[in-house]
């Protein structure tokens, strides 16, 4: 073969490849935990996301769907890895995860140093789409301080609370949560006058319910994990429930861990993005199929993942399933919008976070189980609530510290 | 005032709780000084195990001991199966050994828990006798809380009366004084290790029932109870059983009084005491000589 053939033969052999190409499936990298503590809310992802492809026959956008598991066990060295592997051996289109806002932000520069889309489907760290933006990053689901800065909202204008105490999980989500709340709550005229943080896996709540001031209107509870189910447990056991109203962060009363839940839950308050009571034909499709598939309610993973199955399907289907031109599949991610969909309308902003309804939620006992009966719709809920973003990034990220506490009593 | 009396309640049921947990770890050291990793999730293995036997209708006694049963059973199979096989080593190997493979058990135990559970957090149901609150001052008190500190007090006394006053027991002293005197007299060495494995083993089963209520069961709840052992053992001094009781219920009472008045010490507050024993007195408050 001459030399000047060899480009024509390439190009040729180029042009069979395409339609082949074409056809192969897109490759998902699904970044969940199966062992270890956070392993619940890992099924309960994966779960969430399978309802999803079984939903469309594991085609999207006309392409078949290819997942590949990764467990990080919930570490953030081991995201590192798995995401490495994903990325460099499975050559996945896209990542979808992972769970823990620790494990988000470990993976945070090797994902722009890359250049993968990732479709956040849990992480709520407020950093993550304001002071750390990664123009490769979209997330499925509200920040942190998303769904508690309505919350002190609500809590002071329409239950007209004045006096409040947190207690909070002590790592960066709770203390988002608690700052978010405590913010917009001081600016509408309430004020917290006590801030308990206990550690995170502190053995028992009982020292920390017994310093709770018996004369606040509401106590604020910001808990993950199992922390949520064994808080309200013993603040009942503590005689406090049915005296001091409980408002919680989303994952105090989230489905998860709602069905483990008893009577000492009944009542409790909280906010968030979801709730598997949101009464929309399409929350209902969504929470029959979940029952019948798992036995159990939707929670905050199970719909996160399966938004983020919504975001993928709708930028696969303005790029024609093209996901190999990753810069305009980028795009495309990040002007996502949905009209349906279980949590209700949603649009991303310029920073790749939804705004999305905020749903005030409080307990009730329904056909025998337990569910978050939506009492009040905030929506176009912005993660920077009604302040002004510029403002609001110029501001150190929620903590500990900020806003500080100026009403401590 | 009121917060004196509700906390320093809170600190003798911490210290019970506490004492139900670290009583075997400290029993199984004195005999075999094998610091035994396992712990935490023995102890949430006999949660778990209780929590079934609950689900199958029996009665919070019986869930109890069939806790302490199953890990009893587990417990013996391991030191029969796996840390006998260590005994022979020399002894600097020894114990790097046995921290090893006691800490790969746990992670084993701990897997095999969230396969056969699942990872979700479930409550373990009060006994319906103990589920109310005593009222004073205003305030409440759990029941089950207080029945806590009077179980910790009964295993205390049981385990006093039966090293103390029995045979067997004064086998296991003699052990724990000098094994090698001990063997050379006699004394059934090798079923006392067994049987002194299985028993420190049945009260970390035991103790994640009766905390159940308290603690849940959840994943992580080996992880987070293991530390809590090793402080009050190493505070109480290592091996002795009143030194046990004695740390579990300081260390109920630091731990309590620190996070509430020093709430920014909470993560130090737990290990503060354990290192200032540790410097000033390194057998512990009760330890018999220095290892």
């Amino acid at each position: 073969m001459s030399r000047r053939c060899l480009p024509l033969v390439l190009l040729l052999l180029a042009a069979a490849a395409a339609p082949a190409r074409a056809q192969e499936p897109i490759r998902v990298g699904f970044l969940t935990v199966r062992s270890g503590a956070l392993a619940a809310g890992g099924r309960q992802l994966e779960e969430g996301f399978q309802i999803f492809l079984k939903e469309r026959h594991g085609t999207v956008a006309g392409r078949k769907v290819e997942v590949v598991w990764a467990d990080t066990a919930g570490q953030p060295a081991l995201t590192k890895t798995k995401t490495q592997e994903l990325v460099e051996r499975h050559r996945v289109h896209v990542i979808i995860g992972p769970l823990a806002a620790f494990e988000a932000l470990a993976i945070n520069d090797y994902i722009k140093q890359v250049e993968v889309p990732i479709i956040s489907s849990s992480a709520a760290a407020e950093d993550l789409t304001q002071r750390k933006l990664n123009p490769w990053f979209v997330r499925a689901v509200g920040t942190s301080a998303q769904v508690t800065q309505p919350l002190g909202d609500y809590a002071a204008k329409v239950l007209g609370y004045r006096r409040v105490a947190t207690i909070a999980d002590d790592f960066a989500y709770g203390h988002e949560g608690t700052s978010g709340f405590q913010r917009v709550f001081e600016d509408n005229g309430g004020r917290v006058v006590q801030k308990l943080w206990p550690p995170l896996n502190v053995a028992d709540y009982g020292s920390y319910i017994a310093q709770i001031k018996q004369d606040v209107d509401a106590v604020y509870a910001g808990f993950a994990g199992a922390n949520g189910l064994r808080f309200l447990k013993q603040y009942a056991a503590y005689g406090l429930k049915g005296k001091i109203p409980v408002l919680g962060n989303m994952t105090n009363t989230d489905e998860g861990i709602l069905k483990s839940m008893g009577d000492e839950a009944v009542g409790a308050m909280s906010a968030g993005w979801y709730s598997a009571a949101v009464d929309t034909p399409a929350n209902r499709r969504f929470v029959e199929a979940v029952r019948a598939e798992f036995k159990a309610d939707p929670g905050y993973y199970t719909a996160g993942a399966y938004t983020a199955g919504l975001f993928l399907e709708a930028a696969l289907k303005a790029v024609n399933g093209r996901i190999e031109d990753r810069a305009a599949f980028m795009k495309a991610l990040r002007s996502v919008r949905l009209t349906d969909g279980p949590v209700g309308p949603l649009r991303l902003d310029e920073y790749g976070n939804p705004v999305m309804n905020v749903y005030i939620r409080r307990v009730e006992r329904r056909d025998g189980r337990l569910v978050n009966a939506v009492i009040h719709t905030y929506r176009e809920v912005s993660q920077f609530w009604t302040y002004d973003p510029k403002a609001f990034l110029a501001n150190p990220v929620y903590s500990r510290d900020f806003p500080p506490a100026k009403h401590l009593e | 005032m009121a917060f004196w009396l509700l906390q320093s309640l809170n600190g003798l049921a911490l210290g019970g709780l506490l004492f139900l947990l670290s009583s075997g770890f400290s029993l199984i050291f004195g005999l075999m000084r094998v610091a035994n990793l396992t712990h935490g999730a023995y102890f949430m293995l006999g949660a778990y195990v209780g929590l079934s036997a609950l689900g199958a209708g029996s009665g919070f006694t019986a869930a109890a001991a069939a806790g302490a049963l199953a890990v009893a059973l587990a417990g013996a199979l391991v030191e029969r199966l796996l840390l006998r096989r260590l005994a022979a080593r020399p002894p600097a190997q020894r114990t790097l050994a046995q921290v090893l493979v006691t800490l790969g058990l746990a992670f084993i135990i701990a897997d095999g828990c969230l396969w056969i559970w699942g990872g979700d957090p479930m409550p373990l149901p009060l006994p319906p006798a103990l589920a109310g609150a005593v009222r004073m001052f205003g305030l409440a008190f759990p029941v089950y809380r207080l029945a806590v500190v009077v179980l910790a007090l009964l295993v205390a006394l049981a385990l006093w009366l039966g090293l103390e006053r029995t045979r067997i027991g004064a086998m296991i002293r003699a052990g724990v004084d000098d094994m090698e005197m001990a063997s050379g007299l006699g004394l059934p060495v090798s079923r006392l290790f067994t049987a002194v494995f299985a028993l420190g083993a049945a009260l970390a089963g035991m103790g994640g029932v009766l905390g159940g209520p308290i603690l849940s069961v959840y994943p992580g709840l080996d992880v987070d109870m293991l530390p809590l052992a090793l402080v009050v053992v190493i505070l109480g001094g290592i091996g002795s059983l009143p030194g046990a009781f004695a740390g579990s219920f300081v260390i109920g009472f630091v731990y309590t009084f620190g996070q509430a008045l020093l709430p920014d010490l909470a993560y130090v507050i737990l290990f503060l005491p354990m290192v200032l024993v540790l410097v000033l007195r390194p057998r512990g408050l009760f330890g018999a000589r220095a290892a």
